[in-house]
């Protein structure tokens, strides 16, 4: 079966009224019309806040959450009763889904539907969301400056747009190293400190302990975790529409280089972890796994439902000689605030509430706040749940200030990139490094295509 | 369409119907133009006014156009869209008349009611979820045919979905999901052979593979071409197989793989209707040059 896909609207308003006529013929409408404002019109709307505000109505606040984020929005409407709110769930845009953006363009041209508060799994959003004029600027009065100070050092960059605020971080990302504490004990193995140990002790369970895994480079992030903590000029987004790639630099060729030693001598899997092939044969396999904060619930306590006192944190290995260490980082979600919004109030109250309050962030969101005093209170309470075997605070909160600021947030999907260009390739046994061309070649493609400025 | 059962009717009322002798017909025939009009001609109309405008909605000549085969991605999603083409009207053309052919020598009636039925089970299904049972077919580790998978060496989803693969695995799910309605239609076209030009065949000497070849198969060319149209222009269309093993898959195998994924991205990744209506405009022509191709070349609209 085969759909074919058309989009329609009112471009201009000019040919308003017939567009409108026959829009209301095309199917689009049907996908377009959820969600619609239907609230009187109050006080007039300005200028304020650094952008042009709707008139205000103190109508249903419509907040779109994945569902993940459901809980954070239930306990909202628990904890403020008399709050009018309208929760819509959706996928969240994972995997680059661009759902969030298709469902704009489409309200941009009907000039209605958008909600006032959106979760994204993605931290790209504003790379396509400012130019759409989507999101409202959230540092021009909308929150105080006071509150916006709370957050962990650059984790609202990728919402920065030439110094103005346009989303909220949700989480943070940062890689660490996860490891099986007792099979470590039990082997005698040493927690890795630098990549060439990592190396070195991914070879020596490759012949000790064949079938037994140090890594995972199959999933789509894969770039994001090995490349970005290596300091892999892949992805330097250097202005609003600029990037830089070099991707056949010594930082990029040392870690395509430890990756293929590792999966050539298979201990390291080319199975994505989420695959239902790795949960089956690898899962209970793993000795270490590279990978982000958010792997300890999402990962090891939710999927693979690895049992308590198991899974321990090490800081990310670091090159040898390298002064200044390194840590990728893997999404990590955005609250957008729609500048279309006819609740501002409301809207930015639940807005400072899911990012901030210790209700949500500090007891029961799974990933590591990305609000630093919120992140204290999760901290302390997943020491509490003896979940783990070590003390993961503080190998996380070091990792938190670590992320390399020199991998940027562009529109085009790096993970979609790696997937399309380097997974095949890996599967079929071609080595990474003889790939790296190649992927240096798609990213330049995508990033022009999505109207960037290429320098290579 | 003719009502002769209105003019046979006393008074007043046949002069009064005489001069719309058809209307009933009209009647049956308006709420499918209401819907041709509303989802078929006026978005064609409406990709056409895009695929020749710019943004500002002035008229921009083929630039629309141009910018599309400039993408770097168009002239693989052509190449991948042509060869599945090839794949799946082959597959289509040979297996479809094949089937048709056995289910209708069939001699057993309650056998061939049931091949009948399970033949076009699959297409029952709606078409994204009939795609769905296929991401699951194909992973080795969960697929009831996983032994199947492994005996040709493939271990894991990821071996499956090798860019090699995807023209025999798109036409694989294409077929299972689309081929069965026409089964059964090429069924009532046999079916409506006269026995007695069988019967002729049968005492002239004719085997079955004989009476297939040369009264059967003839005889249902008119049939083959009309699938082969219609499937052309779905198949030129491919979008939702590739996209759901694209979205399975995390972006491995899939994305960008079809001239309508392309068109896709185009509107709403790049927010640039005008290449993607470029896009689809430039499919219809193509599936209206190959239907016009194949109306032309088989005599299709000759009289017997």
């Amino acid at each position: 079966m085969t759909v074919k896909v058309r989009a329609d609207g009112a471009r201009r308003s000019g040919k308003g009224r017939s567009r409108a006529a026959l829009m209301a013929l095309s199917g689009v409408v049907a996908l377009a019309a959820c969600g619609g404002h239907t609230g009187t019109t109050g006080s007039q709307g300005g200028s304020q806040g650094g952008f042009q505000q709707a008139p205000q109505t103190n109508g249903t606040l419509t907040v779109w959450v994945d569902s993940t984020r459901l809980a954070a929005a239930k306990l909202y409407q628990k904890t403020h009763p008399t709050a009018k709110i309208n929760i819509v769930s959706y996928d969240g845009d994972a995997n680059g889904s661009n759902y969030l953006q298709t469902k704009v363009s489409l309200f941009n041209r009907t000039r209605k539907g958008w909600p006032d508060v959106v979760f994204s799994s993605q931290n790209n959003e504003t790379s396509w969301a400012v130019q759409a004029g989507f999101t409202a600027p959230l540092n021009k009065g909308l929150i105080p400056q006071s509150t916006l100070a709370g957050w962990a050092p650059g984790a609202n960059s990728p919402c920065t747009v030439n110094g103005t605020l346009y989303c909220l971080r949700n989480d943070l990302a940062q890689t660490v190293l996860w490891y099986n504490a007792p099979l470590m004990k039990k082997w005698g193995y040493k927690i890795p400190a630098t990549w060439e140990e990592y190396q070195a002790l991914g070879q020596k369970v490759a012949t000790e302990h064949r079938g037994y895994l140090v890594g995972s480079a199959g999933d789509t992030f894969t770039p994001e975790i090995f490349m970005w903590a290596s300091k892999c000029g892949a992805n330097q987004i250097t202005g609003a529409k600029a990037v830089t790639v070099n991707t056949t630099s010594a930082n990029c060729t040392r870690m395509a280089a430890l990756l293929d030693t590792l999966i050539k001598n298979r201990s390291m899997s080319l199975s994505s972890v989420f695959s239902t092939d790795f949960d089956k044969n690898q899962a209970d396999k793993i000795l270490m796994l590279p990978g982000t904060s958010w792997f300890g619930g999402a990962l090891f306590e939710g999927t693979f439902k690895t049992p308590k006192g198991q899974i321990a944190v090490a800081p990310m290995p670091q090159w040898s000689g390298d002064p200044t260490p390194a840590v990728g980082n893997v999404g990590g979600g955005t609250w957008l605030l729609s500048a279309h919004s006819t609740n501002l109030k409301a809207a930015t109250d639940f807005l400072t509430w899911v990012t901030t309050a210790n209700d949500y962030q500090g007891k029961v969101a799974p990933g590591y706040p990305a609000y630093a005093p919120a992140a204290k209170v999760w901290l302390a309470n997943q020491t509490s749940s003896h979940y783990y075997a070590n003390d993961i605070t503080g190998p996380l909160q070091t990792a938190a200030g670590q992320v390399w600021s020199g991998w940027g947030y562009g529109q085009f999907s790096q993970e979609a990139i790696w997937a399309a260009t380097i997974t095949p390739g890996t599967t079929s046994g071609k080595s990474i490094v003889s790939m790296l061309p190649a992927w240096q070649k798609a990213i330049v493609n995508y990033a022009r295509t999505n109207g960037y400025k290429v320098s290579q | 369409v003719s009502t002769p059962s209105i003019r046979g009717r006393a008074g007043t009322s046949i002069a009064r119907r005489a001069w719309w002798p058809g209307r009933a017909g009209h009647v049956f025939v308006a709420p499918y133009v209401v819907l041709l009009i509303a989802f078929g001609i006026v978005p064609t109309g409406y990709a056409i006014d895009f695929a020749f405008t710019d943004t500002t909605g002035r008229f921009a000549g083929l630039s629309n156009f141009t910018a599309a085969a400039a993408d770097f991605r168009f002239g693989s999603a052509a190449a991948h869209v042509a060869v599945y083409l090839l794949f799946w009207l082959v597959s289509l053309v040979v297996f479809v008349v094949g089937l048709a052919l056995l289910l209708h020598n069939v001699a057993v009636r309650g056998l061939g009611r049931t091949l009948r039925f399970l033949y076009y089970l699959p297409g029952a299904l709606a078409g994204a979820a009939s795609v769905m049972v296929w991401l699951f077919m194909l992973d080795p580790t969960v697929s009831p045919a996983g032994f199947l998978l492994r005996a040709f060496g493939l271990d894991t989803f990821g071996q499956v979905i090798a860019p090699g693969h995807l023209p025999l695995v798109l036409t694989a799910i294409a077929f299972w999901t689309g081929a069965g309605g026409w089964i059964v239609v090429m069924y009532g076209a046999l079916n409506n052979i006269s026995p007695e030009l069988l019967e002729a065949a049968r005492i002239d000497g004719a085997g079955p593979w004989q009476t297939a070849w040369r009264v059967q198969i003839p005889l249902l060319r008119k049939w083959i071409v009309y699938m082969v149209i219609l499937a052309f222009a779905v198949g030129a269309q491919l979008f939702v197989e590739p996209q759901l093993l694209s979205q399975a898959s995390n972006g491995v195998a899939g994305r960008d793989y079809s001239l309508n994924q392309l068109s896709y991205d185009f509107a709403f990744q790049n927010n640039d209707l005008g290449t993607a209506a470029a896009v689809s405009v430039t499919l219809l022509l193509v599936s209206l040059l190959a239907a016009v191709l194949f109306v032309v070349k088989s005599g299709f609209f000759d009289a017997d």
